[in-house]
């Protein structure tokens, strides 16, 4: 288990003051200088070093993506954005670091604006994190009045500005290149890539877009030296994590965790374990809403990282781990995360567009049972066509939950479609 | 993006300016951006306008802020009816969005939707017939762990039960206006009960109570 000298978020909670005095008692904004003074290079190979991958849901090496920003301009600026888009279900972690450490993320700013010869950052924050935008915009106030961003950052003479931009509920511009269009004043519709955006993002300039966790853990890995965080957690799944544990267990939360702790681990030990004990488990959606759901069996000893996930066809995504007993409605939880997808597409797409509304249908149809045992293929099979045919991830995201209940709970599915023909009682009792 | 409702016109005024103090607000959106770019400004001003004029945008703050803006009209609509946050119709005083996406669900928001049934008399989607009161349901609000929750204003109403919500809704109903986050008990996102971790290390030495 991770000690609390190795934990990034010492405010995660909002114990202490979010401001700019109790955040430099932290270890915040600690001669930034001298991070700065080692130079960009230094700066990009130690988070190459310290393996971190980008906290968002994609894992992309965050170091590397940094590495791909032009080196030399060519007179256009450069400009990182920030993602603050918080919203894929269950996950609900940058929240908790803007509105009570806000400050690890405007240095983050700094040094990976600086590290990646950005003139300024844009932190694109989701609408409705009203009172996070309030303490995050308090920060940065604070952060320019203590010269720490502005001209002549922290006295090293880099010139860096940092902006909040506030959304307006849209889950798509969680993606990034409709993030940017949202940026640009329009509708947060994606682009095709490539282009890509560290060669022509918002207003035509290289960007890069990263996570908030991803760059609110920079400092600190900086300072400690990215050996420090490579020596957390497994190879290629380095670190530490915030991670959501929501649903059906006895105590709710966040908590910042080594990478590859074992899930039941990280739910006995933090969330007050499954309501009604561990056997009263059903199944769990590991990673947010876009990730296949897990039955028990695989929970009992898989471990919280990239790789274990992907070995087990899911995925470690946004770290945000829902948990169901066995009182669950199993079909209708997928069904209501199809309803979702269906009213975040963004309708540039015809297959997600039309699929999305056509998979949560047939999905409404499952939960009663009123449907035909050959439907269940049908809809396997049209996930497949809505699967890597569009031109962001979020038709992706739509298919791989209810492929996820297929494979694990086909035989739910039958019972109900049995029952509805027979007329016996279709539904188990409701969840609550 | 589905479900878009636009005011008829005859619920549309004539004309819409920002007031002087949200001008120079407006103002300071677009500095933000590079000379030129003015058009990413049109989400705050977007927002400004709602909330200058009882929380909905009418299709003459859309004009206005397209000519502010140097934008066609129809780029703005756009923006505006994309975008779930803006309201293109009037909605109650008090405008209750409550989450019902799975972890929400799972932890028991039908029960959310029943005391707003059962202390407003409306289901989602309706105003009450003195047009106090909108409930909404929206998708994940991104306060998972501390399910399930309602939105009022700019504030997060958490950890709720069938109890705790009737309780919030009846003191909006009195004009008073009570203490947002969660209603069990706990600070924030912590294990109800205490924290499991950030127990031993303390450098500002204040625990319990952040400002704010």
């Amino acid at each position: 288990m991770l000690q609390d000298k190795d934990r990034i978020f010492t405010n995660l909670y909002g114990q202490q003051s979010w401001r700019l005095e109790a955040a430099r008692k932290r270890g915040d904004w600690d001669n930034t200088k001298a991070l700065l003074d080692k130079g960009q290079d230094w700066i990009i190979e130690e988070m190459k070093k310290s393996g971190l991958r980008g906290r968002g849901g994609a894992g992309f090496p965050t170091g590397l993506k940094w590495s791909f920003m032009p080196k030399q301009s060519d007179g256009r600026p450069s400009y990182l954005v920030v993602n603050a888009d918080e919203g894929e279900p269950g996950t609900c972690k940058d929240r908790d670091m803007m509105r009570h450490d806000p400050h690890k993320l405007v240095e983050g700013c700094l040094v990976a604006g600086f590290a990646m010869r950005a003139v300024a950052a844009y932190i694109y924050i989701r609408g409705e994190f009203y009172r996070e935008a309030e303490n995050l915009q308090g920060a940065i106030d604070e952060a320019y009045a203590a010269g720490l961003i502005g001209k002549n950052a922290c006295g090293s003479g880099y010139d860096f500005d940092v902006f909040v931009h506030r959304g307006a509920g849209a889950y798509i511009c969680g993606e990034e290149t409709a993030l940017i269009e949202s940026l640009e004043g329009k509708k947060g519709q994606p682009r095709l890539k490539p282009p890509f955006p560290a060669n022509m993002g918002v207003w035509g300039c290289p960007t890069t877009v990263n996570n908030v966790e991803s760059i609110a853990v920079a400092p600190t890995i900086l300072r400690r030296g990215g050996e420090w965080f490579a020596g957390i957690g497994r190879p290629n799944n380095t670190g530490t994590k915030v991670f959501c544990i929501s649903g059906h267990v006895n105590k709710p939360c966040n908590v910042e965790e080594e990478m590859g702790i074992p899930l039941k681990e990280l739910i006995e030990k933090h969330a007050g374990g499954v309501r009604g004990g561990w056997d009263n488990l059903l199944a769990i959606i590991p990673g947010g809403s876009s990730v296949p759901l897990l039955p028990k069996t695989i929970c009992d000893d898989v471990l919280m990282d990239f790789d274990s996930l992907r070995a087990q066809r899911s995925g470690l995504g946004t770290a945000a781990v829902i948990v169901m007993d066995k009182s669950t409605d199993v079909v209708r939880a997928i069904a209501r995360l199809s309803k979702f997808y269906k009213h975040e597409s963004c309708g540039q797409c015809t297959p997600c567009r039309e699929g999305t509304g056509w998979m949560w249908r047939v999905m409404e149809r499952l939960v009663q049972g009123r449907a035909e045992k050959r439907e269940i293929d049908m809809l396997l099979e049209v996930t497949t066509q809505v699967e890597g045919h569009t031109i962001c991830a979020l038709g992706d995201a739509a298919a791989w939950p209810i492929q996820g209940l297929i494979r694990h709970f086909r035989g739910e599915i039958e019972r109900r479609i049995d029952a509805y023909h027979t007329g016996a009682p279709v539904l188990p009792a409701a969840a609550e | 993006m589905s479900g878009v409702h636009i005011a008829p016109p005859e619920q549309q005024p004539a004309s819409f300016a920002f007031t002087a103090e949200n001008l120079e607000l407006a103002k300071q959106h677009i500095a933000k951006y590079p000379a030129g770019r003015q058009q990413s400004a049109v989400m705050p001003l977007l927002d400004i306008a709602q909330r200058q004029h009882d929380n909905w945008v009418p299709q003459a703050a859309i004009r206005y802020i397209a000519e502010m803006l140097g934008m066609a009209t129809i780029r703005v609509l756009e923006v505006a009816s994309f975008y779930t946050m803006y309201n293109l119709a009037p909605v109650g005083k008090h405008f209750v969005q409550v989450c019902t996406t799975t972890p929400c669900w799972l932890a028991g928001s039908d029960k959310v939707l029943s005391a707003c049934k059962k202390h407003l008399g409306i289901n989602p989607g309706e105003t009450t017939p003195d047009g106090q009161f909108t409930v909404i349901e929206v998708e994940c609000l991104g306060a998972c762990v501390n399910a399930p929750m309602l939105q009022y204003g700019d504030d997060f109403y958490e950890d709720l039960t069938e109890e705790s919500t009737g309780k919030v809704l009846e003191a909006l109903k009195r004009g008073e206006r009570p203490k947002p986050g969660p209603q069990s008990g706990r600070l924030s996102s912590e294990p109800l009960g205490g924290a499991t971790t950030l127990t031993t290390f303390n450098p500002a030495g204040n625990a319990g109570g952040g400002d704010d």
